[in-house]
């Protein structure tokens, strides 16, 4: 165990908070379920990393935790939507864009995050990603990409990067994989970027912005799955992963996304590769509607909710 | 409490079944939809897209039915009464979200208007043999409502009523329409918005300390409450306790399907709806339903004239199955005669619930078209001898 990696984790991780001295606390309880606690996660995994630094982002971003839904599909990263204490729905295998896309059309004033994994959003949900963001939905999407489904026992996912091993192709993959942030990115994403679990502040800060976004906003986390990926594919333990994060890690903000696809053991490009602007869905819907029916067009909010 | 004079257009129309379908969706409350195109049941969402926008709601044609069928619920969670519309394809992609809908009692209307089947089978033809897949579709225990027009002015009238009955019981209603109802003009009467009866949601009255999402209180219906109100609850499709959490024991799973379940069984009575005449000196009783219901009438008609004692029976409520009322006349006639357009779905309902003390006569149509009154009279008379 290097003690270089040691104070690097150290100096990233949440906890090291300026907390006061008699309340030992973790500022991000708050944000979780305290009564399911223990999680399912295994030891080493990354997805809880990323919570951390989300509840971390709710907290520095001030954002209003009851106008915050949070919506999950199916899959270890799909679990998230059980261990945060907002509202919170765990729907089904690839469907939490859509299911996200309701709730934002229906109540423009809910602020909409999605956080599901790779094979979730990307494979059997792929098309809903690419539409929500070609509608440029107002949504957050947080993307753990663990390069393999993990829930199911660590078959291929269409982001398990080159000849890595996996239980379906068990003699290595073949296929090529996608490219996450360039694929959103050509759908019509306004924020993209990918930051891995060792960079906990900086994916934190990205979490942040993409709530000061106003449209479909895309954060990929490259983050380690011991158990099925990393041991299956003889990379070590979660501690020798954040050492190639940590070694591999080259940030490249602006990069072209074209550029920044990833391989079983190269570089890993990160950093905030697309903010632009465009106009979100609803945006557009109003306009529309206002456009072409003037004085007739009502205000959704003003009959939607029936409560 | 009364519809929102807003979506009513109260007065006298001339419209087919998939526009007046509408209208009973919009007078009911609907104010989301999300939608995929398929024939025959495209007019539907068609006329929404074209008047939720000046009721002050919103349509969204979604990139597929598993999108369509799962964003809806999206819009349930936030607050609005919502639905979807679709035909056999469309609704054979949607079964794993009427599950997930029935799961997490969300209350909402699947609209069906069929086609011949299976697959893409006759996308511009009747049928009616989505039925049993409306009860059992999607994978495990569950129960839902269906409902079955048969004519313009029920697909107003009973659209108000799944409606209705999706917020009582927290539970997906199916509406299970068919092309020709769907694609028939006739007039369709809509009352002033005062006279039209509206269920509100189940909304909880707890505070947020106090409110479990799934904790029932007398009855078997949770009550509910919508994303941004402050509850942060959580919802889940899988196995959960009464605070919605995940609870994967045998006897959480036993207690929850079988509450699932039983919420809709024990109310089957209040639910039932069907239409009847003759029934008193009947010794053959036509049980039918949707278009077929109407072919059907020209045939127990012809046959009362010919001196024949026959009764009719036309289920407005496909599910939960009225057994009880097939029950109570298998002790008293002869027999059953189900024509249908499919090759025999409802009749084995009607057969299990007379329990061989009536005969069942499956009159069966593989879809395209209807039956010819002529046919349905033939059984009749062969049932009654
Ligand atoms: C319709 C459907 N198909 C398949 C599954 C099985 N399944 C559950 S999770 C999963 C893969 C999840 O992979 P990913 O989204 O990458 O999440 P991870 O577990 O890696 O976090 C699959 C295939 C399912 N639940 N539903
Ligand atoms: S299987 Fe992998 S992704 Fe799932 S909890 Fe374990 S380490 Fe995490
Ligand atoms: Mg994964």
């Amino acid at each position: 165990m290097s003690t270089d990696l040691n104070t690097d984790l150290l100096n990233n991780d949440l906890l090291n908070t300026d907390l006061p001295d008699d309340d030992l606390v973790n500022p991000v309880e708050p944000f979780l379920r305290t009564d399911r606690m223990p999680h399912i996660w295994c030891p080493g995994c990354g997805i809880g990393t990323t919570v951390n630094c989300f509840a971390r982002a709710l907290i520095e971003s001030k954002i209003d935790l009851q106008s915050l839904a949070l919506v999950s599909g199916i899959g270890c990263t799909g679990r998230v939507a059980g261990y945060v204490a907002l509202d919170s729905f765990h729907t089904t295998h690839g469907r939490a864009i859509p299911f996200a896309t309701g709730l934002k059309l229906a109540n423009p004033k809910l602020n909409v995050v999605v956080y599901s994994g790779d094979g979730d959003l990307s494979a059997i949900g792929g098309n809903h990603l690419i539409h929500a963001a070609r509608r440029n939905i107002d949504l957050k999407v947080i993307c753990v990409n663990n390069l393999i489904y993990a829930m199911t026992g660590g078959q291929t996912a269409p982001t398990t990067p080159d000849h890595a091993t996996t239980s379906t192709n068990p003699y290595g993959t073949f296929e090529p994989s996608f490219n996450l942030p360039h694929l959103v990115e050509a759908a019509g994403a306004v924020y993209v970027a990918r930051w891995t679990t060792f960079h906990v502040r900086q994916l934190a800060r990205a979490i942040g912005e993409a709530f000061q976004k106003k449209g479909f906003s895309f954060i990929e986390v490259i983050s380690p799955c011991p158990t099925l990926y990393q041991r299956r594919n003889k990379l070590g333990d979660s501690l020798d992963t954040m050492k190639y994060y940590k070694a591999k890690s080259k940030v490249k903000n602006g990069a072209p996304t074209s550029e920044v696809g990833l391989t079983i053991s190269g570089e890993i490009i990160v950093g905030k590769f697309v903010d632009r602007e465009r106009p979100d869905y609803q945006s557009m819907m109003r306009a529309q509607y206002v456009d072409s029916l003037g004085d007739r067009f009502v205000e959704p909010m003003e009959a939607e909710v029936c409560s | 409490m009364k519809a929102d004079p807003r979506g009513v257009l109260t007065g006298e129309h001339f419209i087919d079944g998939d526009h007046a379908c509408c209208e009973g969706a919009l007078a009911a409350g609907a104010r989301f939809a999300a939608g995929y195109p398929i024939t025959p049941s495209t007019e539907v969402v068609e006329r929404f897209a074209a008047r939720v926008p000046t009721v002050g709601g919103t349509f969204i044609q979604m990139e597929d039915e598993l999108a369509a069928s799962i964003t809806l619920q999206g819009g349930v969670w936030a607050g609005a009464k919502a639905f979807t519309v679709t035909s056999g394809p469309g609704f054979s992609l949607m079964m794993e979200h009427i599950g997930y809908a029935a799961m997490t009692e969300t209350p909402c209307v699947f609209v069906d208007v069929q086609r011949g089947g299976p697959s893409t089978g006759l996308p511009t033809l009747p049928a009616q043999a989505d039925m049993m897949q409306a009860r059992w579709g999607s994978h495990g225990d569950y129960a839902v409502i269906a409902l079955c027009p048969n004519s313009p002015q029920e697909c107003f009238d009973l659209t108000i009523k799944a409606f209705n009955l999706s917020e009582e019981f927290r539970v997906p209603v199916m509406f299970m329409m068919d092309e020709v109802v769907g694609h028939m003009t006739e007039k369709v009467v809509i009352p002033p918005a005062d006279q039209i009866e509206i269920v509100p949601r189940k909304h909880t009255k707890e505070s947020v300390e106090e409110f479990q999402p799934y904790k029932t209180n007398g009855d078997l219906v949770p009550e509910i409450a919508h994303a941004g109100e402050g509850y942060r609850f959580h919802v889940t499709g899988l196995t959960h306790d009464e605070r919605g959490y995940p609870n994967m024991t045998p006897q959480t799973q036993d207690k929850l399907v079988r509450r699932l379940q039983n919420k809709i069984t024990s109310a089957a009575d209040r639910i039932a709806m069907f239409e009847e005449a003759h029934l008193k000196d009947a010794d053959v009783v036509v049980v039918s339903y949707g278009i077929t219901s109407r072919v059907a009438q020209r045939a127990i008609d012809t046959a009362r004239e010919q001196g024949l004692r026959v009764g009719k029976l036309r289920l407005i409520t496909a599910w939960p199955f009225p057994e009880k009322k097939i029950r109570q006349l298998a002790g008293r006639v002869k027999a059953f005669v189900v024509p249908e357009l499919n090759l025999g779905q409802m009749a084995l309902e009607v057969e299990r619930a007379a329990a061989g003390r009536a005969k069942t006569f499956s009159l069966t149509h593989a879809g395209g078209g209807v039956h010819r009154p002529e046919d349905i009279l033939k059984v009749i008379v062969e049932a009654s001898r």
